[in-house]
């Protein structure tokens, strides 16, 4: 009777012990399963998209890897899952993912309703338009008239419309149900004007049979800051999550980058320097990894502008130049608070 | 009559030569005469015919072959004004097309198993070749173990079986490993399957049935189960490939072929299940193949993938594979049911009349009398069922699983081959990738048709 009495303490500690498991937090199940799962895309040129050697490649998959290098000190420890634009928040929430770095747009109804949170802006993009050079349009606001391809049922459809009722012009629409029907209609000359991200018009206007006969309209009609997010209900992950991007940035901005990170290490006198490589202070502790994150994440993967650089750069097809990505104190918008 | 024959002048002594066939009867010109000519409406749809290949086939020829691009190493080798196909494009994706994110140091492991199963489906196919009865079981029982070892790597993670659940094993055994083989499931398996042979042993018995033959079949199902668990578990020292790693070609066949091995089967039974006089089983089989019949695969795959996870308890995920893999099996096995009891019904009544006549049990005028004829009139019903599903594979797409399709998709997003041409080079290429296995399913059904058709034969 004893034995059995005990057999059933056992079991019923076991139980608990199970249970235990299961409340652990974000990180700790990262931790012990051994790589974050990162939710991208099908295939966005230069965000994510599979490369010749078979694996993903884009802004969007770096940063995922920087996740992984702040947490494993190894950018290879990420498993990454394609999503469509359907399933994306569906995957977050059901915990299928751990992130979410899919080129998804900021907005109030996705931050407050869906159980999400936003962790910050990886990159800024906006409708824009693009156009022959032919037509002699040097701005938006001179297009009138014009007929528009765009894809149905996206918002990029409805900001046209908002655009042109505001500034009181006429046009119309000729909508196709996927992207590469409206480029090879704006292509074959169906419309004037083709309109989406400036981002993705970057990546249109390769397929393009004379992509130099193309310009892309200064006016940006749309704010869409895209960034990676993260599921409600854990503070300290939102947290990791958010200051790798920061960590990114702020190494830009201190001129510390994957080729100079080790001489920094041993010689930087900058206290910031320090403080972001983990040689001064214990900001990792914070989050529950270790103090060098920072210097993991800029080693491994580099900062800011280099991913910029090599995903969607000027040297790259994309030739996408920094704009409103640029940092703060260059023009651009892109600022990061402090690590201290 | 007043012919004279002595003089032999009006007989032949020889032959009259042959003469050739006027000439609007043979060669070219008469067959298309009577073919291609041989009335107004004929003639109309003759030219039209000819100038529908007129407008495609050269345009065709000229993309694929003559204006192609064969050799490049970016996009730029694409570029400009009359360019073709865009092959280089295809080849530097190659790879991804057939094994998706499948590690490159890890691809033999792939190669193995399609080179295996190619040796192991031809003789099978080949109706007269021998060992039927060996290469079925080399092919259904043997490769799918030695494939799902060789594609994940094995050495599952067989931890816990039934008793474990309850924490009763851990605590007399300690965790005790041995290559990769973990003490405590099989203590816990031999265990739970002696409580179950004991039981329904004991049941059977109870209700009057040979207790000992019972628990003697649950030992051999017990047994074969445990052998394939032994051989997924023990640590075979191959790297784990995850499915999600899995892609292109692969995934299709690995779906295709599993849909198909597993629907034909399952679908008969349900056949049989709907046409029972059993009420019971002829309710569920009926409820079974409506459901799934009523319910589009992307509703099921989608499911299976997203909702299916909040309801399991947490800890419990099933592989997304597995599960798109159930789902497609399940979904086709509806639809064969339904082709099966096509044929059972075109059976005459006497068939079953006879074999009970001749004193047969129901499974033996089953499986000797009706079903060899049922299924063999359904043939073209069920290649039909099996090309379609082979199609609809590429659905997995929507729950982020990159068959063939898919990940020619993705990679059409790779700006460093975005060019004008890829996205028409890519979806030529699958064109043609997807005709061959359909066709040869075709033929092959076609082949099997006319070799099987003996007693119809006019």
């Amino acid at each position: 009777m004893k034995r059995l009495l005990s057999t059933f303490a056992l079991a019923g500690a076991m139980g608990l012990c199970a249970f235990g498991a299961q409340a652990a937090t974000k990180l700790e199940q990262v931790k012990s399963k051994g790589f974050v799962q990162c939710g991208v895309s099908q295939g966005l040129p230069g965000f994510s998209n599979p490369n010749d050697k078979g694996e993903w490649s884009g802004l969007d998959v770096e940063f995922c890897r920087a996740v992984a290098a702040a947490i494993f000190g190894d950018a290879t420890k990420v498993k990454f899952t394609p999503l469509s634009a359907k399933d994306r928040f569906t995957a977050l929430q059901s915990g299928d993912i751990d992130i979410l770095s899919r080129n998804t747009t900021w907005t109030i109804t996705r931050d407050t309703s869906l159980g999400l949170n936003f962790t910050g802006v990886t990159y800024y993009d906006g409708q824009g338009f693009m156009i022959r050079k032919d037509k002699k349009v040097n701005s938006a606001l001179e297009l009138s008239g014009a007929s528009v391809c765009t894809q149905t049922g996206t918002t990029t459809e409805q900001n046209l419309a908002d655009y042109f009722r505001a500034n009181n012009m006429t046009y119309e629409v000729i909508a196709f149900a996927t992207n590469d029907e409206v480029v090879k209609a704006y292509d074959a000359g169906r419309c004037d004007v083709l309109t989406t991200d400036r981002s993705g018009l970057a990546g249109e206007r390769l397929k393009l049979t004379n992509p130099d006969d193309h310009i892309v309209l200064p006016e940006i009609i749309s704010k869409e800051p895209l960034g990676p997010v993260v599921a409600h209900g854990d503070d300290q992950w939102f947290d990791i999550v958010k200051w790798v991007l920061y960590a990114q940035l702020n190494a830009e901005e201190l001129g510390v980058n994957s080729k100079n990170v080790d001489e920094q290490l041993k010689s930087a006198v900058n206290p910031e320097i320090k403080r972001l490589l983990g040689t001064e202070g214990k900001y990792g502790e914070g989050m529950g990894i270790g103090n060098d994150w920072g210097y993991l994440i800029i080693k491994n993967v580099g900062n800011y502008a280099e991913i910029y650089d090599r995903t969607v750069g000027p040297d790259t097809p994309l030739k996408l130049a920094r704009g409103l990505n640029a940092l703060w104190n260059k023009g651009g918008i892109q600022y990061a608070p402090p690590i201290r | 009559m007043s012919m004279t024959f002595d003089d032999g002048t009006f007989i032949r002594n020889e032959m009259a030569p042959v003469l050739p066939p006027p000439t609007q009867r043979i060669g070219a010109v008469a067959w298309m005469r009577e073919n291609l000519f041989s009335g107004v409406l004929n003639t109309l749809l003759t030219v039209f015919g000819i100038c529908l290949v007129a407008l495609i086939v050269p345009p065709f020829v000229r993309f694929m072959f003559l204006d192609a691009v064969w050799a490049g190493e970016n996009r730029e080798a694409c570029l400009g004004p009359e360019v073709g196909a865009c092959w280089p494009f295809i080849q530097a994706k190659f790879g991804q097309l057939i094994y998706g994110f499948y590690p490159i140091s890890e691809r033999w492991r792939v190669d193995i198993v399609f080179a295996a199963g190619a040796l192991l489906l031809v003789p099978l196919m080949v109706l007269s070749w021998p060992f039927k009865r060996i290469n079925a079981f080399l092919f259904f029982v043997a490769y799918p173990v030695v494939a799902f070892v060789l594609l994940t790597g094995g050495n599952i993670n067989a931890s816990a079986f039934l008793l474990e659940r309850f924490g009763l094993i851990r605590g007399l055994v300690g965790d005790a490993q041995i290559a990769g083989v973990n003490l405590v499931f099989w203590v816990d398996y031999v265990l739970t399957a002696l409580l179950v042979m004991a039981a329904i042993g004991g049941l059977i018995a109870l209700l009057g049935g040979s207790g000992r033959s019972a628990a003697r079949t649950t030992f051999w199902v017990f047994l074969a189960f445990g052998l394939l668990i032994f051989i997924w578990d023990v640590d075979v020292g191959l790297d784990y490939v995850e499915t999600r790693q899995w892609g292109g070609l692969l995934v299709t066949l690995v779906i295709a072929v599993t849909g198909i091995v597993a629907s034909l089967p399952l679908g008969i039974l349900l056949a049989l299940g709907r046409r029972s006089q059993m009420p019971v089983v002829r309710l569920l089989s009926v409820v079974f193949i409506e459901f799934w019949r009523g319910v589009p695969l992307i509703t099921v795959l989608f499911f299976a993938t997203y909702m299916l996870p909040l309801f399991l308890p947490q800890g419990t995920n099933p592989d997304a594979l597995l599960r798109a893999l159930v789902g497609v099996a399940l979904f086709s096995a509806a639809y064969m049911a339904e082709v099966v009891r096509g044929g059972l019904q075109a059976i005459p009544k006497g068939q079953y009349e006879g074999a009970m006549a001749m004193g047969l049990t129901w499974s033996q005028m089953m499986r000797l009398i009706v079903l060899p004829q049922a299924l063999t009139l359904v043939i073209p019903g069920i290649v039909n069922s099996f090309i379609s599903l082979f199609k609809d594979t590429t659905l997995v797409l929507i729950v982020s699983i990159f068959d063939f399709l898919g990940q020619l998709r993705a990679s059409f997003t790779d700006p460093n081959w975005a060019t004008p041409v890829t996205l028409y080079t890519g979806f030529a290429f699958a064109g043609v990738v997807y005709f061959l296995f359909c066709f040869g399913m075709s033929r092959y059904s076609l082949f099997v048709e006319r070799r099987l058709n003996t007693s119809h034969r006019h």
